[in-house]
């Protein structure tokens, strides 16, 4: 295979993982980095460099369009993003530091997580609380739109919601994806911040996790240009048509089969890296 | 206390980020395009781990690059500029809360900010 028929075949493939990621609400990311290891048997450590581009690429273009609908919250997201970009710096600094089995494992474990939970129905407002004393004096509790007005909401528990979005940035700068599964979950269960501000403010604070990992990624040679290049250009094509399709009985048929095509590559995942082939 | 009225600043940050991811992929997809016609025909490998060559791993080394007219250099340039858009979207962060007088999340952004560059620019970071 030549670079061209190369770039074309990862392009293809980033494409319609970036379609499916964003029909599925799982993220591109998230299977690119197994179709790269397992299908075109790319090292891990340069398919997940160019997957970690390719999630600055989509959650900024996801975020652009959240950003109009009023549902990010950008104080939330700046306070959090303390706590990811540290962890997505400890996570880069460790991801040279394993073995890249251990790191094809965790990989498996963390998509295997996502791929179950993105199956959970999804909670929509959580009931009036007054809130965490501390989230009033970082002003974290806002209000957000919903059919019947804009709607106020108080955030819960802000020192577990920190602790945890360290996590996620640990497992975003480790594994290069955008773990954006974690991050809801941090923000809809620990700190019961209404479903659409999570997923909304979560693809606010990914790039800036996303661009934390880069740099060391970058400076380690992981991120290589012509990889990058169809990975980054496919799965914002993909995603990007993805967004525009975001409704239908079709998109539930389809989110199970991704969620089970996430479920086989997460499995693969993990006996490759225990058999010690990656 | 409840406030709204922070639209102004979302539409900045929303305009910001369309743009920068924008200007990015076109500059890949046309380096891209230019590094194909050029060395369409060799065979990559990525099965072993190399690591990139010292001039596409730092800023420095990725501009002299695209200054000798190399597209590799080029594509890295691109990915650079996605790179920088949410670091971008930070520190108009910055200012905007300046603006509205928020020390302490002047202060919670510009921490962030730092290690955004900190990690961009490969200080400490010691080359094995």
């Amino acid at each position: 295979m030549n670079s061209v028929e190369f770039t074309l075949l990862v392009g293809l493939f980033g494409a319609l993982a970036g379609f499916l990621g964003a029909l599925t609400g799982l993220g591109g990311g998230v299977v690119i980095t197994p179709v790269l290891t397992l299908l075109f048997g790319v090292d891990i450590r340069y398919a997940v460099g160019a997957t970690l581009v390719s999630v600055i690429a989509t959650s900024s273009g996801a975020a652009s369009a959240f950003l109009k609908e009023g549902f990010s919250n950008i104080r939330i997201g700046m306070f959090l993003e303390i706590a990811t970009t540290f962890g997505a710096v400890t996570g880069a600094a460790l991801a040279t530091r394993i073995p890249t089995s251990a790191l094809a494992v965790i990989l498996g474990v963390v998509l295997l997580y996502s791929a179950i939970l993105s199956t959970r129905p999804k909670p929509e407002l959580h009931e009036a609380s007054p809130g965490d004393p501390l989230a009033r004096r970082l002003r974290l509790n806002s209000t957000c739109p919903t059919p019947h007005g804009w709607r106020p909401y108080a955030v819960e528990r802000v020192r577990t919601g920190f602790a945890l979005m360290f996590g996620a940035g640990a497992l975003s700068g480790m594994l290069g994806i955008g773990s954006g599964a974690l991050k809801v979950l941090a923000m809809d269960h620990a700190m019961r911040i209404p479903f659409k501000v999570s997923t909304s403010t979560s693809n606010f604070m990914i790039g800036v996790t996303a661009a934390a990992s880069a740099g060391v990624y970058l400076h380690r040679g992981y991120i290589d240009p012509v990889l990058a290049m169809p990975v980054m250009l496919g799965v914002s094509l993909g995603s990007l048509l993805g967004a525009r399709h975001l409704s239908g009985a079709e998109t539930r048929k389809l989110r199970i089969i991704f969620g089970a095509v996430v479920a086989i590559l997460a499995a693969e995942m993990i006996y490759s890296g225990l058999t010690g082939r990656i | 206390m409840i406030e709204r009225g922070e639209e102004q600043v979302d539409r900045i940050l929303s305009i910001m980020l369309r743009t920068g991811v924008l200007i990015a992929a076109s500059v890949v997809f046309a380096a891209g395009i230019w590094y194909l016609s050029r060395f369409g025909g060799q065979h990559p490998n990525y099965q072993a781990f190399h690591g990139e060559p010292e001039g596409l791993r730092g800023l420095t080394g990725i501009c002299k690059g695209v200054a000798a007219l190399d597209p590799r250099s080029l594509i890295q340039f691109g990915l650079l500029l996605l790179i920088a858009t949410p670091i971008a979207r930070v520190a108009f962060s910055v200012v905007a809360f300046a603006v509205q007088r928020d020390k302490i999340y002047v202060a919670l952004t510009a921490v962030v900010l730092l290690v955004l560059i900190w990690s961009l620019t490969g200080m400490g970071y010691a080359p094995r």
